[in-house]
């Protein structure tokens, strides 16, 4: 009897423990969470504030709303910002479309075809994934000058549609190398060729990885900066990245706010992409390892 | 299934006559040449691309790397010259000295963090979506020039962080442009974005049997051995991945310093990552050719650190076979 109620004590007194730790393990993750999240949350917060009160305060809520840093930012610059915006759209747009299309054609042929030099060829593609782009801007530079290409979109837009980023070939065809061989072998006793196979069979069967792609194709190239600051020179091609380097340029110091403004804009599509595929974008960097 | 495999009928004699087999074979070779033929169509994008974007320009800047090619005017060939200048360019020891300084610091700062939360997430922890997207957005944004100049005010003398230490009595420094600390702030900033390998260590750990630890625990084991005998020994192949992951990335970091240092890599060049400074050299001042061979020598040294990498990774990964 004795012993039974001690056991119980103890029982209980593990599990009133248990729920302590829990309870420390919660507050710290929030904690953390929150120190994590509380640049993001500070700019949005200033992006409310006059450009004085900025200066003064860590708190987040605005002692004076501000809404006109976001009237005051979109017309800062040369061109309204919706003109840079569009640019954006335009080039993720395109290189979505292309990436698509010449990604997802160059892994069927390397994940269900047999063919001369298949070896070879794939072993190349894998390497050019490691590939810096440093290492090929200077004469890509120079080649689409040539040609010119330079300051229109065509540079950021044509090359994905060349299948340049390996990193989606390689991808599709591990996703498609998943895929039931039954199915495109039935679909060829039927009489398809593989042109219908890759149509109406591959490709609809692999609009997870399809997803994917897209998702990270519209994350980075709405990042990404480098190349549009190469091949985009004059302010009426500018995207997003490269007009707000040129507000942070002229405005140096004094007007925080409306810089602020225009960044959260910035910030937005990809924030409403993460809210929208966060299953998506879990899944897709557990599996694949990108950012 | 196996019945239909066993009830399939032996070879007929008569298809295996010769002339027969002739036909099959030439039929095969009709598929094979058809395959062969439609292989090269799809990958027609591909090689092209491969021609023009990628191994041509590869090439061509291996050659302009061996010129004096300025954009404007003919160039010649100069040998090893720009490679011999770059032993003697202190701005380029600077900037590589900054870039491994950045890559030895921020890398293992951020795979340790990235890996600790993991492993806190992992325990059954409720609410582990919210947490992990919580952690995983600044991976997705930190890239970008917004938040790079977010970056510039939160270190800046008037910004965030002196702000919170004020707050303590704290006077701090002008974090940004103090050449002792930029590069800190910049290493700051990668650490913030471990949530990218933070969501491959989870699907990792998820990946290591529970029995190991139940076991472990049967024999007495604490977390510290469950930790350096279970868990890191079967999480190795997951630790290898980010580890060459993140190197090559971080080695190619461009925006963050380019926009905290309003693309001057200063102060004092404290902040001169080498792709600013090639950026500089090639369409700064249009030196393609010096900007070419420090191209090449950035492909080696990423390259070399990805054969390194490879080559120790078979006395310290375990692969589970």
């Amino acid at each position: 009897m004795a012993t039974k109620t001690t056991a119980r004590a103890t029982t209980q007194e593990r599990s009133r423990a248990a729920r302590t730790r829990r309870l420390i393990v919660h507050i710290g993750l929030i904690g953390f969470g929150l120190i994590m999240l509380y640049p993001l949350l500070w700019m949005l917060a200033s992006s409310f504030k006059p450009t004085a009160e900025i200066f003064r305060a860590p708190g987040l809520i605005p002692e004076t709303f501000h809404p006109g840093n976001y009237t005051e930012g979109w017309t800062a610059l040369q061109f309204p910002f919706h003109h840079y915006l569009l640019n954006s759209a335009i080039v993720v747009v395109g290189a979505i479309i292309g990436n698509l299309i010449g990604c997802s054609m160059a892994a069927y042929a390397f994940a269900r075809l047999e063919f001369r030099g298949k070896r070879l060829f794939f072993a190349i593609m894998l390497a050019t994934i490691m590939l810096p782009i440093h290492v090929v801007i200077v004469p890509q530079y120079i080649l689409f000058a040539e040609i010119g290409w330079i300051n229109t979109f065509l540079p950021l837009i044509v090359p994905k549609l060349l299948a340049t980023d390996g990193f989606f070939i390689f991808l599709m065809v591990q996703f498609i190398r998943g895929l039931p061989k039954d199915l495109d072998e039935a679909a060829r006793i039927d009489g398809c060729g593989h042109v219908r196979i890759f149509f109406r069979i591959i490709m609809p069967l692999s609009l997870p990885a399809l997803a994917t792609t897209a998702i990270f194709t519209f994350i980075w190239t709405w990042n990404d900066f480098f190349s549009q600051l190469i091949f985009l020179t004059s302010p009426d091609m500018y995207t997003v990245p490269v007009a707000l380097r040129t507000f942070v340029d002229s405005s140096s110091q004094t007007s925080w706010g409306p810089l602020f403004a225009m960044s959260v804009i910035a910030l937005g599509p990809v924030f409403g992409f993460f809210l929208a595929g966060q299953k998506y974008l879990v899944k897709g960097i557990a599996t694949t390892g990108i950012k | 299934m196996s019945a239909l495999l066993q009830r399939r009928p032996k070879a007929d004699p008569v298809a295996a006559a010769p002339a027969a087999r002739t036909r099959t074979r030439a039929g095969k070779q009709g598929t094979k040449r058809r395959e062969n033929l439609a292989a090269y169509g799809f990958l027609a994008p591909w090689f092209v691309g491969l021609f023009f974007i990628t191994a041509g320009p590869l090439l061509a800047s291996l050659y302009f790397s061996f010129t004096d090619y300025n954009l404007i005017g003919d160039h010649s060939w100069v040998g090893l010259e720009n490679y011999s200048r770059m032993l003697e360019d202190e701005r380029l020891h600077n900037s590589l000295r900054v870039t491994f300084t950045y890559v030895f610091v921020s890398v293992p700062l951020q795979l340790a963090m990235a890996l600790a939360l993991a492993m806190v997430l992992d325990r059954g922890v409720r609410g582990l979506p919210l947490y992990r997207s919580v952690y995983y957005l600044p991976s997705l944004l930190g890239g970008s020039v917004a938040i790079a100049i977010l970056w510039r005010q939160v270190f800046g003398a008037n910004g965030l962080i002196n702000q919170v230490l004020g707050f303590f009595g704290i006077q701090g420094e002008g974090w940004v442009s103090h050449p002792d600390y930029a590069l800190g702030t910049l290493i700051v900033l990668n650490v913030w974005t471990f949530g990218a390998p933070m969501v491959i260590f989870l699907a990792g750990l998820r990946q290591i049997p529970r029995m190991y630890y139940e076991a472990a625990m049967v024999d007495g084991a604490g977390p510290v051995r469950k930790f350096w005998h279970i868990t890191v020994p079967l999480l190795t192949p997951i630790i290898f991945f980010n580890l060459v992951l993140q190197i090559i990335n971080a080695f190619q970091t461009f925006t963050q310093a380019f926009i905290v240092s309003g693309g001057t890599g200063g102060p004092s060049d404290s902040t001169m990552f080498y792709t600013l400074y090639l950026y500089q050299r090639g369409f700064g001042s249009f030196e393609m050719g010096y900007a070419s061979a420090m191209a090449w020598l950035l492909l080696m040294i990423i390259g070399g650190f990805t054969a390194v990498n490879f080559l120790a990774s078979k006395y310290w990964v375990f692969y589970g076979d």
